[in-house]
């Protein structure tokens, strides 16, 4: 086994995911099973290959630096599962204690 | 009344040029079609009868002016629902997104209706494009018009159902490791992965960025020739999308293959789960290429199938990475009574996203860990770097590949819903040329005898090479000649 219950958990925390214990247990088989696939890959000495990170050979693509509109406020905010005052609304991450 | 099924994107454009029928007459037959098929196939996330009527008023009043009509005049076209289009929600077939307003246009979806094409939806997909039936979708699957018990492939199975069925022209979709190649193949019907760099990503929801790329689903070979006419080319809003010099792709389709040099991939063609239906059909399609004078010959891309393997180490790390936007503050679900910003993030994205995208999340968080990195990830990129050399040596031979574009025929519902790698395993033909930036077709070859299911041929060429592509596709397609209404639509 590539991946224990244990490393899936602290995974989902890293992964913002608030997974089951049923969810920890199918995705440990899950990702050991595929893992177990992409050891196929890790067994070959690929010690003198370089890697490709993309598939055309780029350059820099570069422009100018001017200002250009962008989406409004109104748009930006649109969407939010909450908003108010022209903002996102979150919960508190500062204070809190006795004003919380 | 018009049949849309029955015409062509040129004869569409055509007739209402002569003002034998009018766009909004068009749109009307094809909204009706919609609402004749849509029950059973359920290809759409949302229909859109305003934005394709509006469409339609603009080319109708250009005709009336006799101004010029643009090249897709008055084509119903359909948009896989990863596609940001104004007017549409934009869901990825996520709960996530279930709710979520398209703010901009992406570059595909906006370029092809400027060339006149009217929309008419938004497609089903495999949540976030994670996977490769249509079943990861939190809307309920789509059916393949072929055979309502069976997937139309995916993930953009909305797309190419909706053209299968005749509901649409052409539709977009996206491709990141056989996308749009794989329900083509499954569904009768023609689909162009482009090569990466030839058409814009902007707008559209990125999967795996370094892999990812639009393309059309049409009927005909010359259609999606059109289609990609109209969405190609550099913008300035995609750093990756590549400037070349303008190309009309349909000015070669008719000039045939004589003297083409075709490969037949055989090291793929012999790979165990390849039905043999398939193989023959393939086998069949070289023979067809050589009665039209190509220059057919043999070679193998040796390190194609560790494809599989490097495509899910390389894709679900750019997916974790482009899903990380996902926080219920911003945009999308959001958990409620969260008690702190972890517990914001930790819920709104366990209740939000489906389980095939949570997999591929956890799969890519943990190649990308600092103890994991060297030993998957990189050397999956290694792995990329011999495929493309692979590729590279073999269009040093050929002009062309042949490979089959999915090992199977459609597949019944559920049949591979409990076993991730058996549906990873789906995408064997077409994931080497996603890793390795190239362009690629399927084409209808033939039917599987037993259940009268549609089989297709991938045609594959190097990077920018699609009008080569095309043209091959072409010739073989009108070679081949085969009646592709499925049973649904006739």
């Amino acid at each position: 086994m590539a991946i224990s219950l244990k490393e899936v958990r602290e995974i989902a925390v890293i992964a913002r995911l608030r997974l089951t214990d049923e969810e920890v247990t199918s995705f440990t088989d899950d990702l050991n099973s595929i893992l177990a696939h992409a050891d196929t890959i890790r067994e070959l000495d690929l010690a003198d290959v370089p890697p490709a990170e993309h598939p055309l050979d780029v350059v820099n693509a570069t422009r100018a630096d001017e200002v250009r509109p962008g989406l409004s406020r109104e748009a930006a905010l649109a969407n939010a599962p909450q908003a108010a005052e022209g903002a996102f609304v979150i919960p508190r991450i500062v204070g809190g204690g006795d004003e919380s | 009344m018009i049949d849309i099924s029955a015409l062509t994107a040129a004869e569409i454009r055509g007739g209402i040029a002569e003002r034998r029928f009018s766009a909004r007459e068009v749109a009307e037959a094809a909204l009706d079609r919609i609402d004749a098929l849509e029950g059973r196939v359920r290809a759409f996330t949302q229909v859109t009868p305003e934005l394709a009527l509006e469409a339609a008023a603009r080319i109708d009043k250009a005709a009336a002016e006799g101004a010029s009509l643009p090249p897709l005049a008055g084509v119903p076209v359909a948009f896989k629902d990863n596609l940001n289009l104004i007017g549409t929600r934009t869901t990825c077939s996520s709960k996530m997104l279930e709710n979520y307003e398209s703010m901009f246009d992406s570059t595909a979806a906006s370029r092809l209706i400027e060339a006149g094409g009217l929309p008419v939806g938004k497609c089903n997909m495999d949540e976030f494009a994670f996977g490769s039936s249509t079943e990861n979708s939190a809307f309920g699957p789509t059916h393949n018009p072929w055979d309502l018990e069976r997937v139309p492939g995916g993930s953009s199975g909305g797309s190419a159902a909706a053209v299968a069925a005749g509901m649409a022209t052409i539709a977009l979709g996206s491709d990141t490791g056989g996308s749009i190649r794989q329900p083509a193949a499954l569904t009768g019907t023609v689909g162009l992965k482009p090569t990466y760099g030839r058409v814009s990503r902007y707008g559209a929801v990125a999967f795996a960025s370094s892999l990812d790329q639009v393309g059309p689903f049409a009927r005909t070979v010359g259609e999606c020739a059109l289609a990609l006419n109209a969405i190609s080319g550099k913008d300035p809003r995609d750093a990756t999308s590549v400037a070349r010099p303008a190309e009309d792709f349909t000015a070669v389709l008719a000039e045939g293959v004589a003297g083409l040099r075709v490969g037949l991939v055989t090291n793929l063609l012999e790979t165990e789960g390849c039905q043999e239906a398939v193989r023959e059909s393939v086998r069949a399609a070289a023979e067809t290429f050589a009665v039209l004078g190509a220059d057919v010959g043999e070679v193998e891309l040796p390190n194609a199938l560790h494809g599989v393997a490097a495509i899910h180490v390389i894709g679900p790390a750019e997916a974790s990475s482009n899903l990380a936007r996902f926080d219920g503050v911003r945009y999308g679900h959001r958990a409620q009574g969260a008690e702190d910003m972890m517990d914001l993030y930790l819920r709104s994205r366990a209740e939000g996203f489906g389980s095939e995208t949570m997999r591929r999340i956890m799969l890519g968080t943990y190649v990308l860990s600092a103890e994991q990195y060297d030993e998957y990830y990189v050397q999956a990129l290694k792995v990329r770097t011999l495929i493309k050399r692979d590729f590279t040596a073999a269009f040093e031979r050929f002009d062309v590949l042949l490979t089959p574009t999915s090992s199977t025929v459609a597949f019944k519902m559920g049949e591979r819903a409990d076993d991730p790698l058996a549906m990873y395993l789906s995408d064997i033909y077409t994931i080497p040329v996603n890793l390795a930036g190239n362009c690629a077709v399927s084409v209808p070859s033939g039917f599987d005898d037993e259940l009268s299911l549609p089989i297709g041929l991938q045609i594959v060429g190097g990077h920018f090479a699609e009008a080569t592509v095309l043209r091959a596709a072409a010739a073989f397609e009108a070679a081949a000649g085969l009646d592709l209404v499925p049973p649904l639509a006739r």
